[in-house]
């Protein structure tokens, strides 16, 4: 059971998820980063069946690096995501696919302008103001319906952040304690410590 | 759970005097839950030709890369513009090469087509919708054509809503209300609508709110 949210604020994008790797009834570990910096302006956070999160987005990652290298300049979110789409749209026909879902979130420094993009292992891409993948949807969409402020500053959406944390710990039949949170904005990628 | 309504969405195309509209909500959802109400299904293949796409959103994706890619090929090999008859069959025969493991995708085409007579001076065009099914079956149909999850829903009120040779703005209001009207009934689609209205010498493009729960 994992749960992972994405929020979209002025300047910044938001990732959080928690880090429970488990198999089965056991937990084996709860310090596992499930959210990759892809390049200094793109962040994702990888759910799914264990194997592929890591196999797909280290993937991503070093092809992200080769276009950054090649042309010198890092992928924009908007193309980043198109082409992890892809990635996983064609993997989705293939013999053995991806079981993948992501929530891409990136600062686009051409148009100084956040984005965060939601895609599962389908291959469907969709741009969202605030996202969430595993049983969080079921219990954050409609909080972050009501407390989402595209507008908001980093500091009241880490405060929606927190609401739908202690949502998913309240009500959500297994406990996951441990969260790792990201934000991108304008400096780049960095870890946020907070007290959930 | 069908393939076909995983993700929920409808479209509608009508046909009206010397125009053609087509219509889409913006849902975007995985079963019962929405991700999005704001996902496009309508894409302009040229400034003549629209194309929508209920489905599968992974297949709608591809199939407008697709589509662009052919589309692209065949105006620059041609040196002309695509006519709407000419797109339908692209369309049909995209489909039908993945005949046994298809697009989960029930593409509609709306379009005005050049008449033999037109001229650079005076042009003329005919009015054309088509639908097909996910591996291609071509439906041209002189009224109007329904699909995606509240279609059903959609020919009902588009049978009692809609008559021949309506103008422009009369043809709007008919296809918005018939949407509207038809997703308001459908746990699938809803969240808002797009309508494109083609007529000869420009695109109306509007977003209409419906009930957004």
């Amino acid at each position: 059971m994992e749960v992972q949210f994405g929020i979209v604020g002025k300047g910044y994008v938001i990732m959080a998820s928690d880090t429970n790797a488990g198999r089965s009834i056991v937990k084996m570990k709860t310090d596992e980063d499930k959210i990759k910096a892809l390049s200094p302006h793109l962040l994702m956070a990888a759910s799914g069946e264990p194997g592929d999160t890591v196999q797909f987005s280290e993937f991503i990652e070093r092809n992200l690096r080769l276009h950054h290298i090649r042309y010198t300049h890092p992928m924009r979110p908007q193309s980043a995501a198109s082409w992890i789409r892809r990635a996983l749209a064609d993997s989705l026909r293939s013999r053995k696919p991806y079981s993948v879902n992501l929530l891409v979130g990136g600062y686009d420094a051409s148009t100084d302008s956040p984005h965060l993009y939601w895609l599962d292992y389908l291959g469907t891409l969709v741009e969202v103001p605030f996202a969430a993948h595993g049983y969080g949807a079921y219990f954050c969409l409609s909080l972050l319906d009501r407390y989402h402020n595209p507008e908001a500053n980093l500091e009241e959406g880490l405060e929606t952040l927190k609401r739908c944390v202690r949502e998913v710990q309240k009500r959500l039949i297994v406990g996951l304690p441990d969260w790792k949170i990201k934000v991108v904005d304008k400096d780049g990628v960095r870890e946020i410590n907070l007290d959930l | 759970m069908s393939i076909m309504e995983l993700n929920g969405g409808s479209v509608i195309a009508m046909v009206g005097k010397d125009c053609v509209a087509i219509a889409s909500d913006l849902r975007l959802g995985n079963q019962a839950l929405s991700i999005s109400s704001n996902f496009q299904k309508i894409f302009p293949v040229t400034d003549r030709i629209y194309i929508g796409l209920p489905g599968l959103a992974s297949d709608v994706a591809t199939l407008r890369e697709r589509f662009r890619l052919r589309v692209n090929m065949y105006t620059i090999k041609e040196e002309r513009e695509l006519e709407p008859e000419t797109f339908a069959h692209l369309v049909s025969s995209t489909l039908y090469e993945k005949r046994f493991s298809p697009y989960f995708v029930e593409p509609v085409v709306a379009g005005l087509s050049k008449l033999p007579t037109s001229t650079p001076e005076s042009p003329k065009f005919k009015p054309f919708i088509c639908g097909t099914d996910l591996i291609g079956c071509l439906n041209f149909a002189k009224d109007f054509i329904v699909c995606g999850t509240a279609s059903e829903k959609l020919f009902g009120v588009a049978e009692g809503l809609w008559e021949p040779d309506l103008e422009p703005e009369d043809l709007f209001e008919t296809i918005s209300q018939t949407l509207l009207n038809a997703v308001d009934r459908d746990a699938f689609s809803g969240w808002g609508a797009v309508v494109h209205v083609l007529t000869p010498d420009k695109v109306i493009t509007r977003t209409l709110r419906g009930r957004m729960d």
